[in-house]
């Protein structure tokens, strides 16, 4: 058995003179989660066809358990994995079931499981009903049912959350987390960080073609050395005192309505905490908060730039 | 390269196939042969003072010229979106993903809409068939199996033209576009050119020229078949003695329309691949 469930060495794909993928080097673990992110243009979409093996790459290869995604052995390859994709209209005059079943056996995956997986992401009581009938929420599930045929041990899912409701996104995260459990690799890509920020193992954050970052969300975080957002309650006679203690800082807080909000530097926040525990009982409550994930990938697309 | 397989061709073609016959597409297209077929074969000799049906060679003639205009037509509007239509609706990336490759892909489909269009062809004839053989006997009933079975070859020529037209064009309304100039080139224009060509240069060019240019042409290759087919409507066209022997036989002029049933499938399959 491979390491690595995906391995992409060197790839790159030139359209003529604009090189969409620029030799990209990527491994993904065995039931690792990873999210692939980058702004619209960077990249991702290219790369994610050409792991899917439906581009060839102009440069490199790409390998899932160590198979060559397009080489003789691509239907064994094709097998072990599940593809969502972003927007996809299916086929209207055929039912949820008559779908599943569909692509079960161009899949050559046990019909069987049809029902219990249009169950799984609830549509089970809509699988005789046309596909035409169905809400944009609705046949993003059907999608989403679609790459669980088959038992993949990989999932692709390019925006998978797109179109569903709160509750949609809670069970369609649910189910990837029981999946996760069961050793599936999983690559997603999202427009909603702050989604994804909670649910990656890492990111592989693309720009221009390239991979400019990979990592968990901490260490990509940590390598960037994005400031800590404080906010901090205090009562009404202590703003001077605030003022103060954080002068050494050279922070100027911005004080509204008893909360002083600042930033400061991920090396000063003892430094910080300590001189607020100074103010005493008039110190009302702190909170931390790191960088979002969006704090971050503005921060490596300024970089960048 | 992988080994060809037959089940996703034969699912493919099984699920277009049913898509056709649930959205009534096939319904509406063997009405439609029904009525104009019932029409002129009742009607087709009216202008000789007589209505009714006459000899099967007649009807069949009077079928002709209806199948050449709307069997093209409707089989390119069939296949002209087969493939660019599930690239345009983003369905194209996720059959791709799935273990089948472009050929089996390009094939089941060509097969699940040739099988609609072949079942709406042979239903949507096969009232004035049930007609001819109450009144003319098996006979005519075999004459008239033979007209339909060309009538189905022409319809498979123009899907397989508007299954390539469907890999090269980029866009739906592009590969319409380039579906009725099809239709336009080769059921309207092609002859007139033709005719300019003769009137032309008739003393200069070789005998063979002219009826080997039919040939290339599906609509012209199928009015051929029907016509040597039948001694009595070759005879009726004048034809037999312009039309050398080696391409008068009804043997190459069905190779002919096979070939143009075979040649655009293969060459969509390489330019999709």
């Amino acid at each position: 058995m491979n390491a690595n469930s995906i391995e992409v060495r060197g790839v790159a794909r030139h359209y003529g003179p604009v090189r969409a993928v620029d030799g990209v080097d990527l491994a993904v673990a065995h039931g690792e989660v990873m999210g692939l992110i980058g702004h619209n243009g960077a990249g991702k979409t290219t790369l994610f066809k050409m792991m899917l093996g439906l581009e060839r790459p102009s440069a490199g290869a790409i390998k899932i358990d160590g198979i060559a995604v397009s080489g003789p052995r691509f239907r064994d390859v094709r097998r072990r994995v599940g593809y969502m994709p972003e927007t996809t209209s299916l086929y209207p005059n055929l039912t949820g079931l008559e779908t599943l079943r569909f692509f079960a056996r161009l899949k050559n995956a046990d019909a069987k499981q049809c029902t219990t997986l249009l169950a799984r992401v609830g549509l089970g009581h809509a699988g005789a009903r046309p596909v035409r009938q169905y809400s944009k929420g609705m046949a993003q599930r059907l999608l989403f049912a679609q790459a669980l045929l088959g038992q993949p041990r990989i999932l692709f899912l390019d925006e998978p959350t797109h179109g569903l409701d709160p509750s949609g996104v809670s069970d369609f995260y649910a189910t990837l987390d029981e999946l996760r459990t069961h050793g599936v690799t999983i690559v997603l890509t999202s427009h909603v960080l702050s989604e994804v920020e909670q649910r990656v193992d890492r990111l592989a954050l693309m720009s221009a073609g390239k991979l400019q970052a990979c990592g968990s969300v901490q260490a990509l975080r940590e390598a960037l050395d994005l400031p800590l957002a404080f906010d901090v309650a205090v009562r009404d006679d202590a703003e001077p005192d605030l003022r103060a203690v954080l002068t050494p800082f050279a922070i100027e807080p911005d004080i509204r309505d008893g909360r002083a909000r600042f930033r400061c530097a991920r090396g000063a926040k003892v430094g910080v905490l300590a001189a607020l525990s100074g103010l005493g009982q008039r110190l009302l409550d702190v909170t931390l908060k790191e960088p979002t994930l969006e704090d971050v990938y503005l921060g490596y697309r300024k970089a960048a730039q | 390269m992988s080994a060809f397989e037959l089940r996703p061709v034969m699912t493919i073609a099984a699920k277009e196939c049913r898509d056709r016959i649930r959205n009534r597409w096939a319904l509406a297209v063997a009405s439609v042969f029904t009525v104009f077929a019932l029409a002129i074969a009742y009607f087709g000799a009216a202008q000789q003072g007589s209505v009714g049906l006459r000899s099967a060679d007649v009807t069949i003639a009077s079928l002709v010229s209806l199948v050449i205009y709307l069997v093209p037509l409707i089989a390119l509007m069939l296949g002209y979106d087969a493939i660019v239509g599930e690239r345009e609706r983003g369905s194209l990336a996720l059959l791709m993903s799935l273990p089948i490759t472009r050929s089996e892909l390009l094939l089941g489909k060509f097969a699940g809409l040739a099988l609609a269009l072949t079942l709406a062809t042979t239903i949507g004839f096969s009232i004035v068939g049930v007609l001819l053989a109450m009144r003319f006997g098996a006979v005519a009933l075999v004459h008239y199996a033979g007209f339909v079975a060309s009538a189905v070859g022409l319809g498979l020529a123009f899907l397989s033209i508007s299954v390539l037209i469907s890999v090269v064009a980029a866009t739906r309304i592009g590969a319409s576009g380039m579906a009725i100039v099809a239709w336009f080139g080769f059921v309207l224009v092609y002859d007139l050119v033709l005719l300019a060509l003769l009137v032309a240069f008739s003393s200069r060019l070789p005998s063979t020229v002219v009826p080997a240019l039919l040939l290339a042409n599906p609509a012209d290759a199928f009015r051929m078949v029907n016509i040597f087919g039948f001694a009595d409507m070759a005879r009726f066209y004048g034809l037999a003695t312009v039309v050398p022997r080696s391409l008068a036989n009804p043997q190459v002029q069905a190779a002919a329309l096979v070939a143009w049933i075979l040649v655009p499938l293969g060459l969509a399959t390489w330019r999709f691949r």
